[in-house]
């Protein structure tokens, strides 16, 4: 750190702060913005109506290349005794609880990815392999995963999971509302398959009227809430109950978008890149201050 | 500048009964390590569906960063501020600093699932995520730790290039290219230097941010929208603990007199940084009133308790008392509880707040993560050894009246 003189302190100083800023603006600040689809679609989950038949289940694997076997096989209410999450294997799940009002015929609940309007797994990934579709849906892109599992960090609802036994190309797993079908003009594998049409697949803003509509012709039916409409941010994935959705397992989340506050900080720290590049302003001037002191202490230049 | 001490290279036998215990554990860790890219995370770690993160996050990367801060901070103390009598302590502290980076890389690489995509983040870019801020900043920096290093490169081998067989035909034409790198980095440094700060601060305080997104499932006495002014806080105020427990081990280890004049004034600092800290922390509490969960026992209370008072309240003390400044196992006790605390701080944040849905169980590390993490940090300190042995990192008294000049040019 020897002689440097101040003409060439000055000189450099300039080209130094351009050179921090490496990561250019336009990106970080792009995707701050919503760019929702009015029309973008969702599903509307009936849980008083579901039969807990787990046709969907069967569905959704043949659909995703996962080995299915029998759909007889489905049938077999065993499984009820667990609680079950969406994994590897299975990107979505029917649990079943009890139903005070009717012991006869209990709640069953399809549990697979909410598909969040703000998603925290699109926001968090580090090399943005999330992202939502303008159908609502939110996939994931092999290619350009790094298997860092911040997804799972950041998802409210701890769908995404991740292949923990293999060493070369382990994937993050997760329902992707069967993207690659609804581009053809199909449905969703399972809502295609449902006997009972406990599951409805539509415009998001279409779904929210018809659940309105059911709750007020059917008060005594459903507890007076909407699941994933405003849930952080709206999801679209939405549902209705007869119990209280956190006696269902669903997270109790306020309505902020997950990834809100960790976004506006992101962007405070780095907003344009002033704060950083005035702070590099801020510490070149003490060292030239301070080196100047200290070369007329020494008697030099 | 007159320095009555000068960095030389350590004069003494590698291997003593301390070393070879230590490069026990760094073999047992990368057995362990050998397991995991052969057979994926699933066949060492504890990780689960619930739990994606554990201490290769919490301890080696998150403290790792935050344990390494005793390079920007010195560096800022003596290059930016120009405090000269602390320039004995920049040296330790930028090879403290570029190998706990590497190993954080290292760290990374272990930790994800695709490490040969770790790449990736340089041309696919996210904004929105806190983890990418992080990844760039940590790649930048550690780049420009190596360039920091370079003049302690050069001034080791200007004048001494001795190249092995036939290729001592390159000696004089490798010596010249460093005298040429050597002129350029010499102008240049500045900008370095200053940029080294200027990141140190943003991925320490980025590094705060990533367990933001994490909402409700992260315990309230952690979770926080100050994180990463928090993270930044407490990695200046365990910069110089840093600088101070490793000068005096390595004083210990190599059986030289500690620079206790210089740690001594050094100390100074700490104290008001942390309380600094403590201030931020409480405040936070109180205007989030989470301080109603230290009502309750529990994991989370107990742990927050033994960062606060063993990590800062009892060093903070420790560091204002004048009797403990002036004593070398006061400093050392001190910084050593201030480096504790940190580290707690990061393993609190990362994984005892966490606290996913749907699971009964929690985390707890493995044998083979716990071996992977002690493995690196034995090597660090293997590595750490050796390079002050190789080059010139540790400052010595200068013995004879007549300072060398700048590089003892033999046989050019």
């Amino acid at each position: 750190m020897g002689e440097l003189n101040r003409r060439n302190f000055l000189k450099t100083l300039g080209v130094a702060g351009a050179a921090v800023s490496g990561i250019p603006t336009n990106k970080l600040l792009a995707q701050s913005k919503s760019d929702l689809s009015e029309d973008r679609m969702g599903v509307l989950v009936d849980t008083t109506v579901c039969i807990g038949c787990r046709r969907c289940e069967w569905a959704c694997k043949s659909a995703h290349g996962i080995s299915a076997g029998n759909l007889e096989d489905y049938s077999d209410e065993s499984v009820f005794e667990n609680m079950r999450r969406p994994g590897n294997e299975s990107y979505t799940v029917v649990n079943r609880y009890e139903n005070p009002a009717d012991s006869r015929s209990p709640l069953n609940v399809k549990v697979q990815c909410m598909h969040c309007d703000h998603p925290a797994c699109v926001s968090a990934c580090i090399v943005g392999a999330f992202s939502k579709q303008e159908n609502g849906a939110v996939i994931w892109d092999t290619d350009m995963c790094i298997g860092c599992r911040y997804c799972m960090v950041a998802c409210p609802f701890q769908v995404p999971t991740f292949d923990y036994h293999k060493a070369i190309q382990p994937d993050i797993h997760k329902c992707d509302f069967c993207f690659e079908r609804t581009k053809e003009g199909l449905l969703p594998a399972c809502v295609e398959i449902c006997p009972v049409e406990a599951i409805t697949y539509g415009r998001r803003r279409n779904l929210i009227e018809v659940a309105e509509k059911r709750m007020e012709l059917y008060p005594d039916r459903y507890v007076d809430k909407i699941y994933g409409f405003t849930e952080v941010g709206g999801t679209s994935w939405m549902y209705l109950s007869s119990r209280n959705f956190e006696e269902l397992h669903f997270p109790k989340l306020g309505d902020k978008p997950a990834p809100g506050v960790s976004e506006s900080i992101q962007h405070g720290i780095f907003a344009y890149f002033v704060p950083p590049i005035a702070l590099y302003a801020l510490l070149g001037g003490i060292m030239w201050i301070s080196k100047n002191k200290d070369n007329k202490v020494e008697g030099k230049e | 500048m007159e320095h009555e001490f000068q960095p030389e290279q350590i004069k003494h036998k590698f291997f003593t009964p301390w070393v070879i215990v230590i490069a026990l554990i760094a073999v047992a860790g990368m057995g362990f390590l050998a397991v995991r890219y052969l057979f994926g995370l699933g066949a060492v770690t504890n990780l689960t569906q619930f739990f994606p993160w554990g201490i290769w996050i919490g301890l080696d990367v998150a403290a790792g960063v935050a344990l390494a801060a005793g390079g920007f901070t010195t560096a800022a103390l003596g290059h930016i501020w120009h405090r000269d009598k602390y320039e004995v302590l920049v040296r330790p502290a930028l090879l403290t600093a570029l190998l706990g980076y590497t190993f954080v890389a290292l760290g990374v690489v272990t930790d994800i699932g695709r490490w040969y995509y770790v790449w990736h983040p340089l041309i696919m870019w996210n904004g929105n995520s806190a983890l990418f801020e992080v990844g760039i900043c940590v790649m930048v920096y550690l780049s420009v730790l190596y360039i920091e290093f370079l003049p302690i490169v050069t001034e080791r081998f200007i004048g001494r290039v001795n190249l092995p067989g036939f290729l001592s035909a390159f000696n004089k034409v490798l010596d010249s290219l460093l005298r040429i790198l050597d002129r350029t980095l010499n102008k240049f440094m500045f900008v370095f230097i200053i940029a080294g700060v200027v990141l140190s601060c943003l991925h320490q305080s980025s590094l705060g941010t990533l367990m933001i997104i994490a909402g409700e499932k992260m315990h309230p006495l952690w979770q926080t929208p100050v994180l990463p002014l928090l993270f930044l806080l407490s990695a200046f105020s365990v910069g110089f603990p840093m600088v101070i427990m490793e000068s005096l081990s390595a004083s210990k280890s190599f059986g030289l007199k500690p620079e206790k004049d210089v740690l001594t004034s050094l100390s100074r600092f700490v104290g008001p940084i942390l309380g600094i800290y403590l201030a931020a922390k409480i405040g936070d509490m109180f205007i989030r009133e989470s301080f109603v969960y230290l009502t309750e026992l529990n994991l989370a209370s107990i742990m927050f308790t033994i960062e606060m008072v063993f990590g800062v309240i009892i060093p903070l003390r420790m560091f204002l008392s004048s009797s403990v400044r002036q004593s070398t196992t006061g400093l050392y006790i001190a910084s050593m509880l201030v480096i504790f605390g940190v580290v707690l701080n990061r393993f609190n944040n990362f994984i005892i707040a966490y606290n996913p849905p749907y699971t009964e169980t929690s985390y707890f590390p493995s044998i083979g993560e716990i071996s992977v993490t002690l493995g690196f940090v034995a090597l660090e300190i293997l590595i750490y050894r050796a390079f002050v042995m190789i080059f010139p990192i540790i400052s010595l008294p200068v013995k004879s009246a007549l300072r060398k000049t700048k590089y003892a040019i033999k046989g050019v």
